[in-house]
């Protein structure tokens, strides 16, 4: 059980109303800016052409958002990268409409909107936004989709020592699903693993079990927001990497199961 | 470095869908041409479905009640098949619970039960009480179940991308078998119909009124199916006589969200992948199990990447004539379609398909073929342009 993945975070990405991106993020995490309530609505999102950002749902958005910027602070194209998004319950808006619509009037169903209720739209739209034609995949773990997205993109970048990309999302849950989906805030983040080198800005060291952990404290205003959000999983490995200093992180990557996530610089 | 992949021992396997209930009645029907199709009577669309017959009358075991859905229904039908539950529950006796993974794909996981509750709201437009169930309405719900089901405590996965969902299970367990951090992996996927899928290919025009006729030069679109299929993979050491999973191929075709690439590209990449991590050269390959859904564009250019990367000696073929578009279960019942062919030879062909698409080269196949197949590949295309392609090989004699 004590096989260890051995790799280098190169890239960071983030998003939610308070986090506009991962230097916002930094600061909010060290302690040297409040976190902020108002906060934007929407991402900028700016890889998708102007039209399918009009129309794209919000998780592709806030996915997008994540994911560009952590390719972006890699320096890597993200057409060369195999990627993985994660998600717990995907886009909650479409699925309500969906519901809702066949409820009341089955044939009026939007194309759009069902090719768009597939969990892995923000990855097609990635991968036609970016040209890559890379692996690409779409998964979810419940609670534990961070983990263990984490250890699926670990694997991959170990496979065949690439570089590949994590995106975790989720969204607000909407209407009467808000009774059995406790989701009701907008995060997302990303990072960019690749084999060790020195344009890594940190070095991970992955197992599959427990071992100790140094959790540090996330801002409690973060915290409370996105408790209920399985993409906010990742908080407190962001934290560290904000702090730059070196943590010992556990992370659930299924109910009775934890990766043990070394983190030094 | 070496894109070559180890080989998987596929110990166990299993399916369940309209053509049949079983390796055995799914095999029966293949070798007989019996369809499992039927006209649609779950709602007033004119078209035919796939169905599981008897699933309305067989619910969960009283100890999984707050399990209740179609989809787990049809995963509990489908894991007692072929005597696969017992099998499963042996390999996590024998390696350890937590040295066991499992990895399922679905698309739409219990979504028709989500849309149950929507239809039956209560007074103040919330879910009826009886449907506050927090574990069923979510994309992860399948697996959880699953996971309940047999007790396994390794990693646990959803892979959730539409139509190749459960073809992919079979790469990521390779990566974690590969890696060490398990011993087996169970693998599979589960997926029933629902009004989202029926009315939602109905809106985009991509369902036929007629039993699907892959391949055909008048096909007009697909039929939509259900399935769960389950397979044991561990390494070949703990069976060499087995059939083996010797690699696979993942791509994407960034070109549209529900339409494939106008020249295969990224269909053409997974094959060629899988061809590179088997270290198999297309001539080596017996069969292909074609995506083949029967509508326009998805058969005419997978028929075109067939015919410009193999030889006339390769049988190719859609099983959809017989199960329908099992959609995220699509990956594991075509899998256990190919790996069917390679133990008991016999190569099945295109059901319902009469004059074949100009588009065809003379390696799509409408009759049945008795012959040996040593070397089997199983394409599965879907929405995103999302590409997995899985090569199956003969176990040592």
């Amino acid at each position: 059980m004590n096989v260890a993945l051995e790799f280098g975070i190169e890239g960071i990405g983030v998003w939610s109303p308070e986090l506009a991106d991962w230097a916002s993020a930094q600061n909010i995490l060290c302690g040297n800016v409040e976190c902020a309530a108002d906060a934007a609505a929407r991402p900028p999102a700016a890889i998708l052409p102007p039209g399918e950002r009009r129309r794209a749902p919000e998780s592709v958005l806030i996915a997008l958002e994540a994911a560009q910027q952590a390719c972006t602070m890699a320096q890597r194209e993200p057409r060369d990268l195999p990627h993985v998004f994660g998600s717990a319950y995907g886009d909650l808006a479409i699925n309500d409409y969906l519901c809702a619509t066949l409820a009341r009037a089955p044939r009026e169903v939007s194309p759009t909107k069902f090719h768009n209720c597939v969990h892995n739209a923000p990855a097609g739209y990635w991968a036609i936004a970016t040209g890559c034609h890379e692996n690409s995949s779409a998964v979810s773990a419940g609670d534990a989709t961070f983990g263990a997205g984490l250890l699926e993109v670990a694997l991959l970048a170990h496979r065949e020592s690439r570089a590949a990309l994590l995106c975790v999302y989720d969204v607000p849950a909407v209407g009467p699903l808000r009774d059995v989906i406790a989701c009701r805030s907008a995060f997302a983040a990303a990072l960019v693993l690749a084999p060790w080198s020195p344009r890594a800005v940190a070095r991970a060291k992955l197992r599959v079990g427990d071992g100790a952990t140094t959790l540090a404290p996330v801002p409690a205003l973060l915290h409370a927001s996105h408790a209920g959000n399985p993409a906010a999983a990742s908080l407190p490995l962001l934290d560290a990497l904000a702090r730059r200093e070196p943590a010992a992180l556990r992370i659930a990557i299924a109910p009775s199961l934890n990766l043990h996530l070394e983190i030094s610089f | 470095m070496s894109l070559l992949v180890p080989p998987l021992a596929v110990t166990a396997f299993t399916v369940t869908c309209a053509a049949g209930r079983g390796a055995d009645a799914f095999a029966c029907a293949l070798a007989t041409r019996q369809s499992g199709l039927v006209y649609n009577d779950l709602n007033e669309l004119p078209c035919w479905i796939g169905r599981v017959a008897g699933l309305e009358v067989a619910p969960l075991p009283r100890e999984f009640s707050e399990w209740e859905s179609r989809n787990h229904r049809l995963a509990w039908l489908g894991l007692n098949q072929d005597g696969f539950r017992e099998r499963a529950l042996a390999a996590i006796e024998c390696y350890g619970a937590a040295r066991v993974a499992l990895i399922l794909g679905t698309s739409t996981s219990s979504i028709g039960e989500t849309e149950r509750a929507y239809r039956e709201l209560d007074a103040d437009g919330r879910f009826d009480a009886a449907q506050r169930r927090s574990r069923v309405h979510h994309t992860h719900a399948l697996a959880e179940f699953v996971q309940h089901a047999l007790g396994t405590r390794g990693p646990c996965l959803t892979i959730s991308t539409a139509c190749s969902s459960s073809a992919k299970v079979f790469a990521s367990a390779q990566r974690l078998l590969h890696a060490g951090l398990v011993d087996a992996a169970i693998v599979g996927g589960v997926d029933t119909l629902c009004g989202s899928v029926l009315y939602g290919f109905n809106s985009l025009e991509l369902v036929s009124g007629e039993p699907c006729r892959p391949f055909d030069a008048d096909r007009n679109g697909l039929s939509l199916g259900e399935g769960a299929g389950f397979a044991l993979l561990e390494n070949v050491a703990a069976d060499a006589t087995v059939p083996r999973l010797i690699g696979y191929g993942e791509s994407a075709d960034a070109h549209h969200m529900s339409a494939p690439h106008p020249q295969g590209l990224g269909a053409q990449r997974a094959l060629e992948d899988a061809l590179v991590r088997s270290g198999i050269a297309p001539d080596e390959v017996d069969y292909i199990n074609l995506h083949g859904t029967a509508s326009r564009q998805n058969d005419e250019v997978e028929a075109a990447l067939i015919a410009r990367l193999f030889p006339a000696s390769v049988h190719a073929s859609s099983t959809k004539g017989w199960t329908g578009h099992t959609l995220g279960a699509a990956g594991i019942v075509e899998a256990v379609a190919t790996l069917l062919a390679i133990e008991r030879g016999i190569a099945p062909g295109t059901l319902n398909a009469q004059i074949l698409d100009p588009a065809c080269g003379p390696q799509v196949r409408i009759d049945n073929a008795s012959r040996r197949v040593r070397v089997a590949l199983s394409n599965s295309f879907g929405f995103g342009g999302n590409n997995c392609c899985l090569a199956f090989a003969a176990g040592a004699a």
